[in-house]
């Protein structure tokens, strides 16, 4: 951990957003990770794309698990709601909140031992559910708080510190996100932020479950030769396909750009995707095909980054339940007991 | 662009803002840190090794180190309500010397060598020679002082007021010189330079200043003579308590520090309607914005855009002065003239009439035919780096070599024109100047712990406290500025930002986690391709816009892009480092001295 705090002092040129708030505003804590952890910088993406977003730091909530990763929100968006829940069980708590007042941005934070392992069985859910969020995975393959064992998400084969090779298949989360039915799925890395800001800002614009596998090395116990999650193993294999180059609101179309070098997906409330393409075709809009690429990746060995799946039109979990406009945690008392007519009516429709 | 070579003792001096701008190169950080941790006698020596008359400059100087403090680039001016400020870097210094232990600085003071046979004649008594006198004398060197005034100090003592800087101070730090052994001094006028030369001298300084104060050329001037005073000159007697008292209303005509010293001694002297009248703008005045500030804050108002036209007088008395208002006009290549501005012509009546609208060298007594070559401005022909006149064993320094500038760089010429001599009389060529004394350490203790207080504060600069005005205007001995106390001596100290303790980059180590970028609260650093300067600037975290800053350039990474830190706003906080899971960075203390004749011959 780091003994000051961060200064108060900052560049000349920071400026305000839209919101009247600078970057630093939506920082948090000093770390207390391990210095180098690919989570700080995951950290410092996610206060760079809400600074960007102009979103309100009163209007998102950070819910977490248990482990280093959800350790993290500690370290950023200080000023917005919080909720360091219980291991494996953010997705619940963050449902019930989702529930209570849809108006706020959701966003969980978990990791590979937190999500693919304990919490395994809530995250099919929540992703099936489909609740409007930006839940990103901080992965690096091992359990660092307790001294760096293989996690779920490590690759088969992949060698620990101490120089013993992991004999189990890894879990796939992105695969498994959309095969559970998120509408929005990407991975990317955390020592490239080019490719992870613009991915985590579309995440949190999107109308649905969007989840985000970054891959995060884990400096004290799993960046040697041998690992697959190492900082020069995941640039040596990262695939890149695309790189979100900006969105655009349906007014403000103004760029031009050369045929080809762009993918655009137009979403349903009329927002354009402007995707650079950084190697072949990739049509991040049909969900067969993207299973098909991320398991083809993963045979090859590949590390295949950028957004894999997007549903332009997706839908959540009010849209489901066809709940009323205004968040529940907005209605009065007269809405909620409505009086002994309201129950009559119900009772007498029922009979 | 090419990867600082940070082996360049240049590279990380220039880093040391305050240190690169003082024209002797004081260690700055150092010698305030060491404020801080009450070490006031450690202070005081790096000051002394370096400039010499630390008590006096902790008063008086010109303080081109603070206008480039990085504090002033970095301070919030939200938390500083708009005015970014530097630190008190020369109050600062002025701490060290009211604090230090006597005892203790006498013990420290190096004592003359064995006399190596060599002699050598300072003309001038001022800060330029009594520099060499202690460069050289330490050396074994036997220096002789020639001064008009009966006491060692020149322009130090005659024309800096006691309100700002008390005699006993210059008594000391002349005193701490003269301390040394084989200095003499003779209290005698030099008339001949050919006389000097003839006594046989190995070598010859001229530190004789810039002594003469410039005259006001209009009508009137002779018939009210008796009520006016050429600045220099009355300050002087007025330090050797020959003049005691000044009329009621006074004008002083010029806007540099001698007008503002002569408006200041006039309000103590019996002037209760003093003003300044310049001829300029307020904010080209050639004074120091403090000294200004001083001025105004004694009710002396400062009136501009002024030019004298005629001295008005009656019966051979002085009744005041009439000033023509005019305007700046700036032509195609921004120069500037003052055109009349076509308003009425303005009487300012008054008593006495003070002119300080400039000095300048004059050397009537250096014979034409003594071999000392002087070019067309009357300033002695000059060897920029040795200071070397055309005669080969006579060097100038300080006001006398290139015209009017101030005590500091008197002390920094005193320095070089000494290596020069010493070199010249060991037969080593004084072209070639010695290279600094480096020394470059780690300041990591722990994991996390550093040798010193990396937390940078965010506390405005505080106020030297000031003698109250009434007090101060009645008495013209009483010092005005009472110095900061340690207290607030530590408070200020706190606001240093250490630039002296220099971010040194590993590449090799490097494993690119992006730790420090996200880190830094400056946003100084950035992993990305390289490129040209330029265009290098646009595209960093943040944009790199003081081009007077260097960028610092590290290669050897894995992905063969390069590490790029603007130097311009870094707080030296050592984040990067104590956040590098590697070590690629550290935290590397820069303690650059620069070296004297004492070592001038060592190998470079």
């Amino acid at each position: 951990m780091t003994y000051i705090a961060k200064p108060r002092l900052h560049h000349p040129s920071l400026v305000k957003n839209k919101a009247g708030y600078t970057r630093r505003d939506y920082e948090g804590a000093v770390s207390t990770l391990c210095a180098g952890c690919g989570h700080d910088s995951i950290s410092a993406a996610i206060i760079q794309a809400s600074y960007e977003l102009d979103v309100l730091p009163h209007q998102i909530a950070k819910l977490s698990g248990i482990g280093c990763s959800s350790k993290a929100p500690t370290y950023f968006l200080g000023a917005s709601h919080g909720f360091n829940t219980v291991h494996g069980r953010m997705p619940s708590v963050m449902t019930g909140a989702n529930l209570a007042n849809k108006n706020l941005v959701y966003m969980g934070v978990s990791g590979d031992g937190d999500s693919a392992s304990i919490g395994l069985g809530q995250f099919a859910h929540i992703m099936r559910r489909g609740i409007n969020m930006t839940y990103i995975v901080m992965n690096n393959g091992v359990y660092g708080l307790t001294k760096g064992q293989f996690s779920a998400t490590a690759d088969k084969g992949s060698i620990s510190k101490k120089g013993v090779a992991n004999s189990d298949e890894p879990i796939d989360l992105v695969s498994l996100a959309i095969l559970m039915g998120a509408t929005f799925v990407g991975r990317s890395f955390s020592g490239d932020k080019h490719q992870l800001v613009p991915l985590i800002k579309a995440a949190m614009a999107h109308k649905g479950a969007a989840f985000l596998d970054v891959i995060s090395p884990c400096v004290a116990f799993n960046n040697h030769p041998g690992s697959t999650k190492s900082y020069d193993y995941v640039r040596e294999h990262n695939e890149a396909l695309n790189r979100i180059d900006f969105i655009e609101s349906r007014e403000e179309i103004t760029a031009s750009y050369d045929p080809g070098t762009l993918t655009t997906v137009r979403q349903h409330d009329g927002s354009l995707l402007r995707l650079r393409k950084l190697g072949e075709d990739y049509d991040p809009s049909d969900k067969v095909a993207a299973m098909k690429r991320v398991q083809e990746g993963m045979q090859e060995g590949e590390v295949v980054t950028g957004l894999l799946y997007v549903d332009p039109s997706p839908k959540d979990l009010h849209h489901h339940l066809n709940t009323v406009d205004a968040a529940l945690n907005t209605l009065g008392d007269a809405e909620l007991c409505p009086g002994p007519e309201a129950l009559d009516r119900i009772n007498a429709s029922l009979r | 662009m090419k990867p600082t070579d940070i082996a360049n003792p240049d590279y990380f001096h220039k880093v040391v803002d305050c240190q690169w701008a003082c024209p002797a190169h004081t260690p700055v950080p150092e010698y305030i840190r060491l404020i801080a941790h009450g070490r006031y006698s450690d202070a005081y020596m790096i000051n002394w090794k370096s400039n010499v008359f630390p008590g006096i400059l902790g008063r008086t100087c010109d303080r081109p180190c603070e206008p480039a403090c990085r504090r002033s680039r970095v301070e919030d001016e939200n938390l500083v309500k708009g005015k970014k400020e530097p630190v008190a870097i020369c109050r600062l210094k002025r701490v060290a010397a009211d604090y230090k232990d006597d005892d203790d600085i006498n013990t420290k003071m190096p004592k003359a060598a064995a006399k190596n046979g060599k002699r050598v004649a300072c003309i001038g008594g001022g800060p330029a020679s009594l520099t060499v006198a202690r460069d050289l004398a330490v050396i074994g060197y036997e220096i002789v002082i020639y001064d008009q005034d009966p006491k060692l100090g020149g322009f130090i003592r005659t024309q800096i007021p006691h309100f700002r800087l008390p005699e006993s101070v210059i008594d000391e730090e002349v005193g701490y010189i003269i301390g040394i052994g084989n200095i003499e001094f003779r209290h005698q006028r030099v008339d001949s330079m050919k006389a000097v030369l003839a006594e046989g001298y190995d070598a010859v300084f001229v530190g004789s200043g810039a002594p003469r104060g410039r005259d006001l050329d209009v009508p009137g001037r002779k018939e009210a003579a008796a009520n006016i005073h050429i600045g220099l000159d009355w300050l002087s007697s007025v330090s050797f308590g020959h003049i005691t008292k000044v009329g009621r209303r006074v004008i002083v005509l010029g806007g540099g520090n001698t007008a503002m010293d002569c408006c200041r001694t006039a309000r103590r002297l019996g002037g209760e309607d003093v003003k300044v009248i310049v001829r300029s703008g307020f904010e080209e005045m050639k004074a120091s914005p403090w000294e200004k500030e001083d001025a105004m804050g004694e009710d002396i108002p400062i009136l501009n855009m002024l030019v004298p036209k005629e001295v008005t007088h009656k019966n051979g008395k002085i009744t005041g002065v009439t000033f023509e208002k005019v305007k700046a006009e700036y032509d195609a290549k921004g120069r500037r003239t003052l055109v009349p501005s076509g308003e009425p012509d303005q009487h300012h009546e008054c008593d006495d009439v003070l002119v300080a609208i400039g000095q300048e060298n004059a050397f009537p007594w250096i014979e034409k035919d003594s071999g000392i070559e002087f070019d067309k401005w009357g300033l002695p022909k000059l060897n920029e780096k040795t200071f070397g006149s055309s005669h080969p064993k006579v060097f100038f320094g300080g006001d006398a070599a290139f015209g009017p500038k101030n005590i500091i760089w008197a002390a920094a010429h005193g320095h070089d024109a000494a290596i020069s001599i010493h070199k010249m009389l060991i037969g080593e060529n004084p072209e070639q100047r010695p290279a600094p004394g480096v020394n470059v350490a780690s300041q990591k203790m722990g994991i996390h712990e550093w040798s010193y207080d990396n937390a940078p504060t965010i506390d405005h600069r505080f106020k030297v406290p000031h003698r109250a005005k009434k007090e101060a205007l009645k008495d013209i001995m009483a010092e005005v500025e009472l110095g900061f106390d340690p207290a607030l001596a530590v408070k200020e100290a706190q606001r240093c930002l250490n630039c002296d303790v220099q971010t040194v980059f590993t590449g090799k180590l490097c494993i690119e986690c992006d730790a420090c970028v996200d880190i830094c609260p400056m946003d100084c650093i950035t992993f990305t391709d390289n490129g040209e300067e330029k265009e290098l600037r646009t595209r960093l975290v943040a944009p790199a816009m003081n081009p007077t800053q260097d960028l610092y350039i590290g290669n050897d990474l894995k992905t063969g892009r390069v590490m790029v830190k603007d130097e311009d706003v870094c707080l030296h906080c050592g984040l990067c480092a104590e956040r590098c899971p590697t070590g690629a960075w550290d935290m590397r203390k820069y303690y650059m001295e620069m070296t004297q004749a004492e070592h001038a011959c060592r190998k470079q």
